[in-house]
């Protein structure tokens, strides 16, 4: 199945039946997809006006207990910013799929990584983490659709998913959860459903009071170290040695580099792949103690470095980064990956290597 | 090579159908086990330009589905010829679309194949099954898939518009008979 | 002896925040009203606005959201499609609604979402301290027009029920004003028919009240009802806009 394409149906079998959006390449086969499907099984789509109509329409959505999901690329998750921060502060569980393309302004329409700094940060304005997932494959992408889904539910926030204009567009073999449609949404206890038998419900992010805020605030960052603590996913690849480099990319750009790594070794060179599933709550620990047996890390993002200051934090000094990176929609290929391994490796101390 | 995967690059004008037989290729290629990638360019040059796809098949996993330089270019016109043809990999093959690739800079360090495959389509009956005589003649000279599982992949593609069925196999067909001649460019 | 004035139950039992001679009281209580008269407090959702009438949020006996600037019929429109059970209204002043939320009560009101839109135009921004609106009326001195609204610059009061009325979709649409207790009396009938509209799955359907602020305006509440009869009403109008046919469902929800 195409990447777009998986991602809707992997949605539909995760229980979304409610989709609003604005088309936007590379990633409108999502909303066609589900334009189709959705009716059929008595769900909905909504083609919006804008993205920032969306991201209030997936806030009405969740707020009255509504399992949705709404999908864009980049220019469009920055419409979104507004109705992100809404959602995060009224604590609504949500799904955003973002099909990143190259930026920044109108940018152009070819895969990128560019948004990586906008989805980890938080995405607008105010004091807030978001989940972030980043899937390398077709398959990834369909797993972390579902994932999202129950990650959403569980800590009650909105989730992205954070794929790229080659996961979109890309067609690989999947496999599908067998349930047809998935379960509703938990949110009895929270939803508008109107005020049977009970007291009225807020679904608000208004809090006026200095304490009050100040206490929310805290309770987010709170609820997001839990997240850490329990959701952080990563990939290490041929990690297990003490490594004289070690490569770390994300998404479809760790998919090309774990070629460069695997050519890498058949060379005989010691060289590993970090990949973070998370790119948001990042694996900082797993990421320090694999860089603890490295001599040297090399980042390699479809951007000018922007996982690269999560690399240096892990790091924390202890060793050279270097960084490879191609934008605009340009994809690294393995081959200039993998010189860039060869490259990064003579730049240790001869013989130094223990 | 880098790794144990097959990789091909089927390039053309948008409406040629390359991004069709790069699927067909890709479906009979799964069906067949391996493990498959299909990655369209979907950048500005598929709003009325040249439209490219680039396949791969790995035995176990796919790597980088992205494909720069590849084993196998099929080229579909003097476009796609002049902007891949370079690229493949020595010792890779290039088939070719002779009647839109009327000066082909050939290469030393590769197998080159051509046929006129709109001519061959006409034959078959349906100019517009060209993508499939291209596809037949890459099947034809690398058996890289079997023709039963193409075929299967043509009439699952075409399930919805199953007339059409008949002339995309003959096309295929006659396109694997011209890959199986072997028929080398320079000599044509 | 006959009770002849009470509380209407969809309203909480606290004093409201808004200065003296401010309409919104009125209005809530119109709504709160008509939601008790019709039973459908317990299938009601809300949603309020950025600005003064935020606070409904605590003076309704109902579910309610609060919504990012003019972003509200957005919101409904997610909770309506969801929840089509549900009685979805929302409450928008001049700035929300004619100004930053043009685009989303555009296309709700084109899409016909079946909701209920309650927009207060009282030709200024309240909240942020009377800065000039896009309803403001030309000449009218505002903390952001010390001259008089220029409508060489300015332009003119928007007309929004007028523009939503352009619409080819099926929509009630009625204007109605604060200044008097006969148009109050008028009033509480148009919202009801607004929300019956809804209850119907009939049509998207809007209710403009014409309103003060004498705070910003700088005049008593008295001198607030006339000015807004003398100098609002020859730019809005008031009455049934657009009214849908009887039997129209355009073209979706029998």
């Amino acid at each position: 199945m195409k990447g777009n394409e998986a991602i809707a149906e992997a949605a539909i079998r995760a229980g979304c039946l409610h989709f609003f959006g604005y088309p936007i390449t590379p990633q409108s086969e999502i909303p066609e997809y589900l334009s189709r499907r959705l009716p059929e099984l008595g769900g909905c789509y909504v083609q919006s006006e804008s993205e920032v109509a969306t991201s209030h329409m997936i806030y009405g959505a969740a707020g009255v207990g509504t399992k949705v999901m709404t999908s864009s690329s980049s220019p469009g998750i920055s419409l979104m910013a507004e109705g992100i921060s809404y959602l995060a502060g009224a604590e609504l569980p949500v799904v955003i799929v973002n099909i990143m393309r190259a930026g920044p302004g109108l940018g152009g329409i070819l895969p990128a990584q560019s948004d990586y700094a906008q989805t980890t940060r938080g995405m607008a304005h105010g004091d807030f983490r978001l989940i972030a997932l980043a899937p390398a494959s077709v398959q990834e992408a369909v797993d972390l659709t579902i994932l999202a889904f129950d990650l959403a539910e569980k800590y009650r926030t909105p989730v992205i998913l954070a794929g790229d204009g080659v996961i979109g567009q890309m067609m690989e073999p999947v496999v599908l959860p067998e349930a047809t449609v998935g379960p509703p949404l938990k949110a009895d206890d929270w939803a508008l459903t109107g005020c049977v038998g009970r007291k009225p419900r807020k679904v608000s992010s208004m809090f006026l009071d200095p304490d009050e805020l100040n206490a929310h605030n805290f309770k987010l960052k709170a609820r997001f170290a839990e997240i850490a603590r329990n959701e952080t996913r990563f990939e290490a690849y041929a990690c297990d040695e003490p490594l004289d480099l070690l490569v770390t990319s994300f998404g479809i750009s760790a998919r090309i580099c774990r070629s460069a790594v695997d050519a890498a070794r058949s060379e005989g060179l010691k060289v590993g792949l970090f990949r973070p599933i998370t790119i948001s709550p990042f694996p900082m620990d797993a990421l320090r103690e694999i860089i603890g047996r490295s001599q040297r890390v090399l980042d390699v993002e479809m951007n000018t470095g922007q996982m690269l200051h999560d690399v240096e934090m892990a790091a924390q000094g202890r060793c050279p980064i270097d960084f490879f990176g191609r934008c605009g929609g340009l994809i690294p290929s393995a081959e200039g990956i993998l010189e860039q391994i060869r490259a990064s490796l003579a730049q240790l101390p001869k013989g130094g290597v223990p | 090579m880098m790794k144990p995967t097959t990789e091909i690059l089927l390039a053309g004008f948008g409406g040629h159908g390359m991004l069709l037989s790069g699927r067909l290729l890709a479906q009979a290629a799964m069906e067949m086990g391996s493990q498959v990638s299909w990655l369209p360019a979907y950048g500005p040059e598929m709003r009325g330009g040249t439209a490219n796809v680039a396949v791969c098949i790995a035995r176990d996993q796919v790597g980088s589905p992205y494909v720069e330089c590849p084993h196998i270019l099929v080229a579909m016109n003097a476009p796609s010829f002049d902007k891949f043809a370079p690229k493949v990999k020595p010792d890779g093959l290039i088939v070719y679309n002779e009647g839109l690739v009327p000066n082909p800079k050939q290469r030393a360090d590769c197998t080159a194949l051509c046929v006129n495959a709109q001519e061959v389509a006409i034959a078959a009956g349906n100019i517009r099954a060209a993508n499939l005589v291209m596809l037949g003649v890459l099947v034809g000279a690398t058996e890289l898939v079997s023709d039963d599982a193409v075929i299967a992949a043509i009439e699952s593609e075409f399930a919805a518009k199953a007339r059409f069925i008949p002339v995309n196999v003959a096309a295929y067909r006659a396109g694997v008979a011209h890959g199986k001649d072997g028929r080398c460019a320079q000599s044509a | 002896m006959n009770k002849v004035f009470s509380y209407a139950d969809a309203l909480i039992r606290k004093p409201f925040h808004y200065c003296p001679g401010c309409t919104h009281g009125t209005i809530h209580r119109l709504i709160a009203e008509v939601i008790d008269e019709l039973g459908i407090r317990e299938r009601v959702v809300g949603i309020s606005p950025v600005g003064c009438a935020v606070f409904i949020l605590d003076y309704l006996r109902c579910d309610m959201f609060q919504a990012s600037h003019g972003r509200a019929p957005a919101v409904a429109t997610g909770a309506k499609r969801c929840r089509p059970d549900l009685v979805v209204f929302t409450y928008q002043g001049d700035g929300d609604l004619a100004a930053i939320g043009t685009s989303e009560i555009v296309h709700a009101a084109n899409r016909g979402e079946r909701i209920t839109v309650f927009f207060v135009n009282n030709a200024v921004y309240g909240m942020t301290g009377g800065q000039m609106a896009p309803t403001s009326v030309p000449g009218q001195r505002t903390t952001t027009t010390p001259h008089g609204r220029n409508t060489e610059t300015d332009g003119y009061p928007v007309n929004m029920s007028e523009m939503l009325a352009a619409l080819h979709t099926p929509a009630y649409i009625a204007r109605v004003s604060m200044h008097a207790p006969k148009e109050i009396i008028a009033a509480r009938h148009v919202v009801k028919k607004a929300f019956e509209h809804q209850l119907a799955g009939r049509c998207f359907s809007f209710v403009e009240f014409l309103s003060t602020c004498p705070t910003n305006w700088g005049m008593t509440p008295v001198e607030s009802l006339r000015w807004l009869e003398k100098e609002m009403l020859p730019y809005f109008p008031l009455g049934e806009i657009k009214v849908p046919p009887a039997d129209d469902t355009g073209g979706r929800m029998p």
